[in-house]
């Protein structure tokens, strides 16, 4: 065995061991020297993304793999602590890897004149690291965990101006919000322990009856991971805690929420798999069912976030419920995909939402950075008090734009893609579903041009008349991600052909990531 | 009947704690009502452990003639409330100086005067 061969074998539990050591390293670096604490966070992640680089090219060759913590030999195989890697964790992994290094980029210049930030730094690398152990584990009660870390993180995180009243009002919203969902989701564990005596996802999607006691645990799991992914009616922490986070983390806990995400589809494509496939023995089927009710409350979130993104006068509030809705398009397209299983359209809508949850964590990702850097130059955050800023901020300017017209799904930026794939399939649902969608769309285009009217153009304010550019590191932030957001807007089949297809597949072959376990052990 | 009650207290300890979280307007008594809720969800997974007349599950130290493992308690569902009380601790600490910071700040603890966050 060479020793490439250990590297991978070794990937899956260094991805989320590199970030963790590192975050506790970050205090006593912190004491030497500031910039090298900055330097080796970002090496941290590199090193990380390497290994996921690593991870991804086997996984997508050969696919799904299992690491096991501990006790090879032990006879029963329900109680073991393990990560089992398919294409759908390497799909979500690598969008969290690369949010986390230009969260950690933009970092470098805006937090510059915080106090603090050897907290800041280790807080980022554990959520980073919790978000990474989601997106790896194969057992429940490890998501538990790790859910719940990442809770503790972000709240830390979001309360991190702790001197500004609202930053601890919307902490507090925060975690009081997900410990109760997480306890709920700690019962619903408890539930399906007690039936089937197993904790790791395989084992119990495999032996699932779909029981009465199974119902309930269905409809727990997915309204508390909804509710962690910002899904209407309980989206109302999501542009509380967006909105007053430190906009150089919002991309991190983006990632998290997606995390949540990607909870929900392992839920209900995996944990949930055989009970779906074979749903039509039952009078009303259970995938139209889930199916249709995911659909409505995607609506809901869409017109929610799209009417409430028109009324706000916080730019960081306004692009957290643009969020919103953009989480609808998501549940929009998994929704389709769920109620019309089976059918050929059900694929593209499942491949839509997976390249609409990159280009949501992209697009919002860029709005954040922006408006990051509007309060970083003007300390202000009401639209009312900044104007003409297109002035002295040229480079931001061009990549509000950018951002405005990928949020809105224009062509040729990315929002376009991905979108064009969800109102592809929701019309053959439904097409009135899918003339909402479209329409949103356009509200949203119209809201962020009223948003970039007031705060680029229009007349210069006498106190911005020495306004000055962003600095070098969150240009550089938000030039990457504009970037990406006009590669994949050009070339959209590069990354649909690489990672979205063999998640999507991954997700609907669930058989593979069962008996990947249950043949491994 | 009997062996029902540890779940009839689950129940009742989970509404009470959401019937405190929903309805009480004092920052303290909410935080009061998620420890309540964590109690009763950690009770209920050593309600699921649980087996009459069972010993502590350590297989060096079995009192002679017990039968293993049946006549062991389950491991799994202790080491799981142990982890999630862990993690109670690290929720409670936190939310408790969130709440002494708002109420520096605010100078109440009503939730109806904190809300500055609006909409």
């Amino acid at each position: 065995m060479t020793v490439l061969d250990l590297l991978i074998e070794h990937a899956p539990a260094l991805i989320v061991a590199i970030p963790l050591f590192g975050a506790f390293l970050m205090p006593l670096v912190s004491r030497v020297n500031e910039k090298l604490r900055n330097i080796l966070a970002l090496s941290i992640i590199c090193l990380t993304g390497f290994f996921i680089w690593l991870l991804a090219t086997d996984v997508l060759a050969r696919g799904p793999r299992l690491y096991i913590f501990g006790a090879k030999n032990l006879a029963s195989p329900m109680v073991r602590i393990l990560f089992e890697v398919d294409s759908m964790s390497i799909f979500m992994i690598t969008i969290t890897v690369i949010l986390a290094f230009i969260a950690l980029v933009y970092s470098w210049s805006f937090m510059k004149e915080h106090d603090g930030l050897d907290k800041y730094y280790t807080l980022v690398l554990l959520l980073i690291a919790s978000t990474l152990g989601m997106e790896l584990t194969g057992d429940v009660f490890n998501f538990f965990v790790f859910l719940e870390i990442s809770c503790i993180v972000s709240c830390a995180l979001i309360a991190f101006f702790i001197s500004e009243g609202e930053a601890l009002e919307a902490a507090f919203k925060y975690i009081v919000v997900s410990s109760i969902g997480a306890l709920f989701i700690l019962f619903a564990i408890g539930l399906l322990y007690a039936q089937y005596d197993a904790l790791n996802i395989a084992t119990l999607a495999q032996v699932l009856k779909y029981t009465f006691l199974d119902k309930i645990v269905l409809v727990l799991l997915v309204v508390v991971l909804g509710m962690k992914a910002g899904l209407v009616p309980m989206h109302m922490w999501l542009p509380d805690s967006y909105g007053r986070a430190p906009p150089s983390v919002t991309l991190i806990i983006i990632g998290a929420t997606l995390a949540s995400f990607y909870g929900v589809l392992r839920v209900i494509f995996t944990l949930y798999g055989n009970v779906l496939s074979n749903a039509m023995r039952f009078a009303l089927p259970v995938n139209v069912l889930v199916g249709w009710i995911l659909i409505a409350l995607a609506i809901i979130s869409i017109i929610v976030g799209v009417i409430m993104a028109l009324v706000q006068t916080d730019l960081m509030r306004l692009i957290a419920f643009a969020a919103v809705a953009e989480v609808g398009y998501m549940f929009l397209a998994i929704g389709t995909s769920i109620a019309a299983l089976g059918s050929p359209y059900a694929t593209t809508a499942l491949q839509g939402g997976l390249l609409h949850l990159l280009n949501d964590a992209l697009d919002i990702g860029l709005l954040f950075l922006v408006a990051g850097a509007l309060y970083y130059a003007t300390k202000k955050r009401l639209l009312d008090d900044i104007s003409g800023l297109a002035r002295n901020m040229k480079y931001t300017t061009v990549f509000f734009i950018i951002g405005l017209l990928a949020v809105a799904g224009m062509p040729p930026l990315n929002g376009f893609a991905s979108k064009f794939l969800i109102y592809e399939s929701v019309y053959q649902l439904n097409p009135i579903l899918s003339i909402v969608a479209i329409l949103c769309s356009i509200l949203m285009l119209a809201i962020f041009v009223k948003v970039f009217y007031a705060a680029f153009l229009g007349p210069e304010l006498p106190g911005f008349k020495d306004v000055k550019e962003a600095p070098r590191s969150m240009l550089l932030a938000m030039g990457l991600v504009a970037g990406l957001a006009i590669f994949i807007g050009l070339f959209p089949n590069i990354v649909i052909d690489t990672l979205v297809k063999p998640a999507a597949d991954a997700l609907v072959n669930h058989a593979q990531y069962i008996s990947t376990v249950i043949g491994g052990i | 009947m009997i062996e029902y009650i540890p779940f009839i207290a689950v129940v009742g300890m989970i509404f009470i704690g959401l019937y405190a979280v929903l309805f009480r307007r004092n920052l303290i008594k909410i935080v009061i009502g998620i420890s309540v809720i964590e109690s009763g969800v950690n009770l209920f997974l050593i309600t699921l452990g649980y087996r009459d007349s069972g010993v502590a599950p350590i297989y060096t130290s079995l009192p002679a003639g017990t039968p293993s493992p049946q006549g062991m308690v389950l491991p799994v569902p202790q080491a799981l409330t142990l982890t999630s009380i862990v993690i109670g601790v690290a929720v409670l600490a936190l939310m408790l100086s969130l709440v002494m910071h708002i109420y520096r700040k605010y100078g109440t603890l009503d939730i109806r005067k904190i809300r500055r966050l609006k909409e």
